[in-house]
């Protein structure tokens, strides 16, 4: 435990924690081997869960979709948290903020493109037979 | 020095009840604060970090912004090969399991430095370097017997996107392996060194985040693409 204060050989910061820093508190689920290890072994079982649900037909077919959706964020879920060491302590609201503005970005880039996309697609006349002759 | 400041932050009766020091009553409450004038700065450790956490960050704003182009012209095979007929789920599931292994090696690689182990954090990562090898080295072969199959990047727009996509990713894993042999030459030269851990540090955060990256790209790229 008091190891961990002599970590990078400077003094250590008490208020807060440095993205991924392990800092092994009491109560800790997420530190050490057994950390890693639980998180290893979450991640593969997402892993097999996910390509389970894609090929067989354990699950009501149109659902699978949204069953892989939700796999791979709970699997990045695990990485954040076993193997990036995000917590939700008061030393880590600066990184956890910074996360937070990120996947509100990507959410607008993605689910922007694809709605704004689909519409466009939607809304686009039919091509005449002449029009199609002149495709590349 | 002030240990228990952090800890007692939020166990019920303890004196420091708050958690930022911003009452700045007892002199260990100002000493210990940052960004609040006396404190000073976070430790280097924290800002380097910190920086990098906001670089991969950007990192995955871009991917986003390639996701965002392949989601949309996935459905364009121009009556070319499509997903379903190109991905092979099994080369991927070893690639997604050499991934996730060299991203746990990675983390043994960051314990054992933490112990200030030498061998055993160059074994680690020189493991990690291994199955990051192999990983590449599976996505390069996909990547030619595509080719092979008049299925090259120009075949398509779902092509253009996939080989964007996926190929960017092996790109920052191409990377990360030299990254990785740097960092595993200057550990042996200079040693535990303040700033070395830092850079190792920053490494693994780097590692961690390409599985990420990774973990959407299997699901939505390869496992959608070839259900569906």
């Amino acid at each position: 435990m008091t190891k961990i204060a002599s970590k990078t050989g400077e003094i250590k910061d008490r208020r807060d924690s440095a993205p991924g820093e392990e800092r092994i508190t009491e109560n800790e689920m997420a530190g050490g081997l057994s950390g890693y290890l639980l998180g290893f072994g979450l991640a593969i079982l997402l892993t097999i869960a996910s390509f389970l649900a894609a090929r067989t037909d354990l699950i009501y077919q149109p659902a699978v979709v949204s069953a892989l959706v939700v796999l791979a964020v709970a699997q990045m879920g695990v990485h954040l948290v076993f193997f990036l060491h995000l917590t939700t302590g008061p030393d880590n609201t600066n990184n956890i903020l910074a996360l937070a503005f990120g996947v509100l970005i990507v959410a607008l880039v993605v689910l922007g493109s694809i709605w704004i996309m689909a519409h466009l697609d939607e809304n686009m006349a039919v091509m005449t037979p002449h029009q199609a002759g002149t495709m590349p | 020095m002030t240990d228990h400041a952090f800890s007692s932050d939020i166990s019920p009766g303890s004196q420091t009840l708050d958690p930022h020091g911003l009452a700045r009553t007892g002199g260990h409450a100002a000493r210990s604060a940052t960004g609040h004038g006396e404190g000073g700065p976070a430790s280097k450790f924290v800002t380097v970090a910190y920086g990098f956490w906001i670089f991969l960050l950007s990192d995955i704003i871009m991917f986003s912004a390639f996701f965002a182009a392949y989601a949309v012209l996935a459905k364009a095979a121009a009556a070319g090969p499509t997903g379903k007929d190109l991905f092979e789920p099994a080369r991927v599931a070893v690639q997604t399991g050499l991934l996730l292994t060299s991203s746990f090696t990675g983390g043994l690689a960051t314990l054992a430095a933490y112990r200030r182990s030498m061998a055993a954090t160059q074994l680690w990562l020189f493991v990690t370097g291994l199955l990051g090898a192999a990983f590449l080295f599976l996505e390069m072969q996909e990547f030619a017997v595509m080719i092979g199959v008049q299925a090259g990047p120009s075949r398509s727009a779902f092509l253009s996107a996939f080989f964007a996509l996926v190929g960017c990713h092996g790109a920052h894993v191409g990377l990360g392996l030299l990254w990785l042999g740097t960092m595993m030459a200057q550990l042996w030269v200079k040693g535990f060194r303040a700033d070395i851990l830092r850079r190792l540090h920053c490494f693994g955060l780097f590692w961690h985040a390409l599985d990420i990256i990774w973990v959407a790209i299997f699901t939505l790229v390869y496992l959608l693409g070839a259900s569906s």
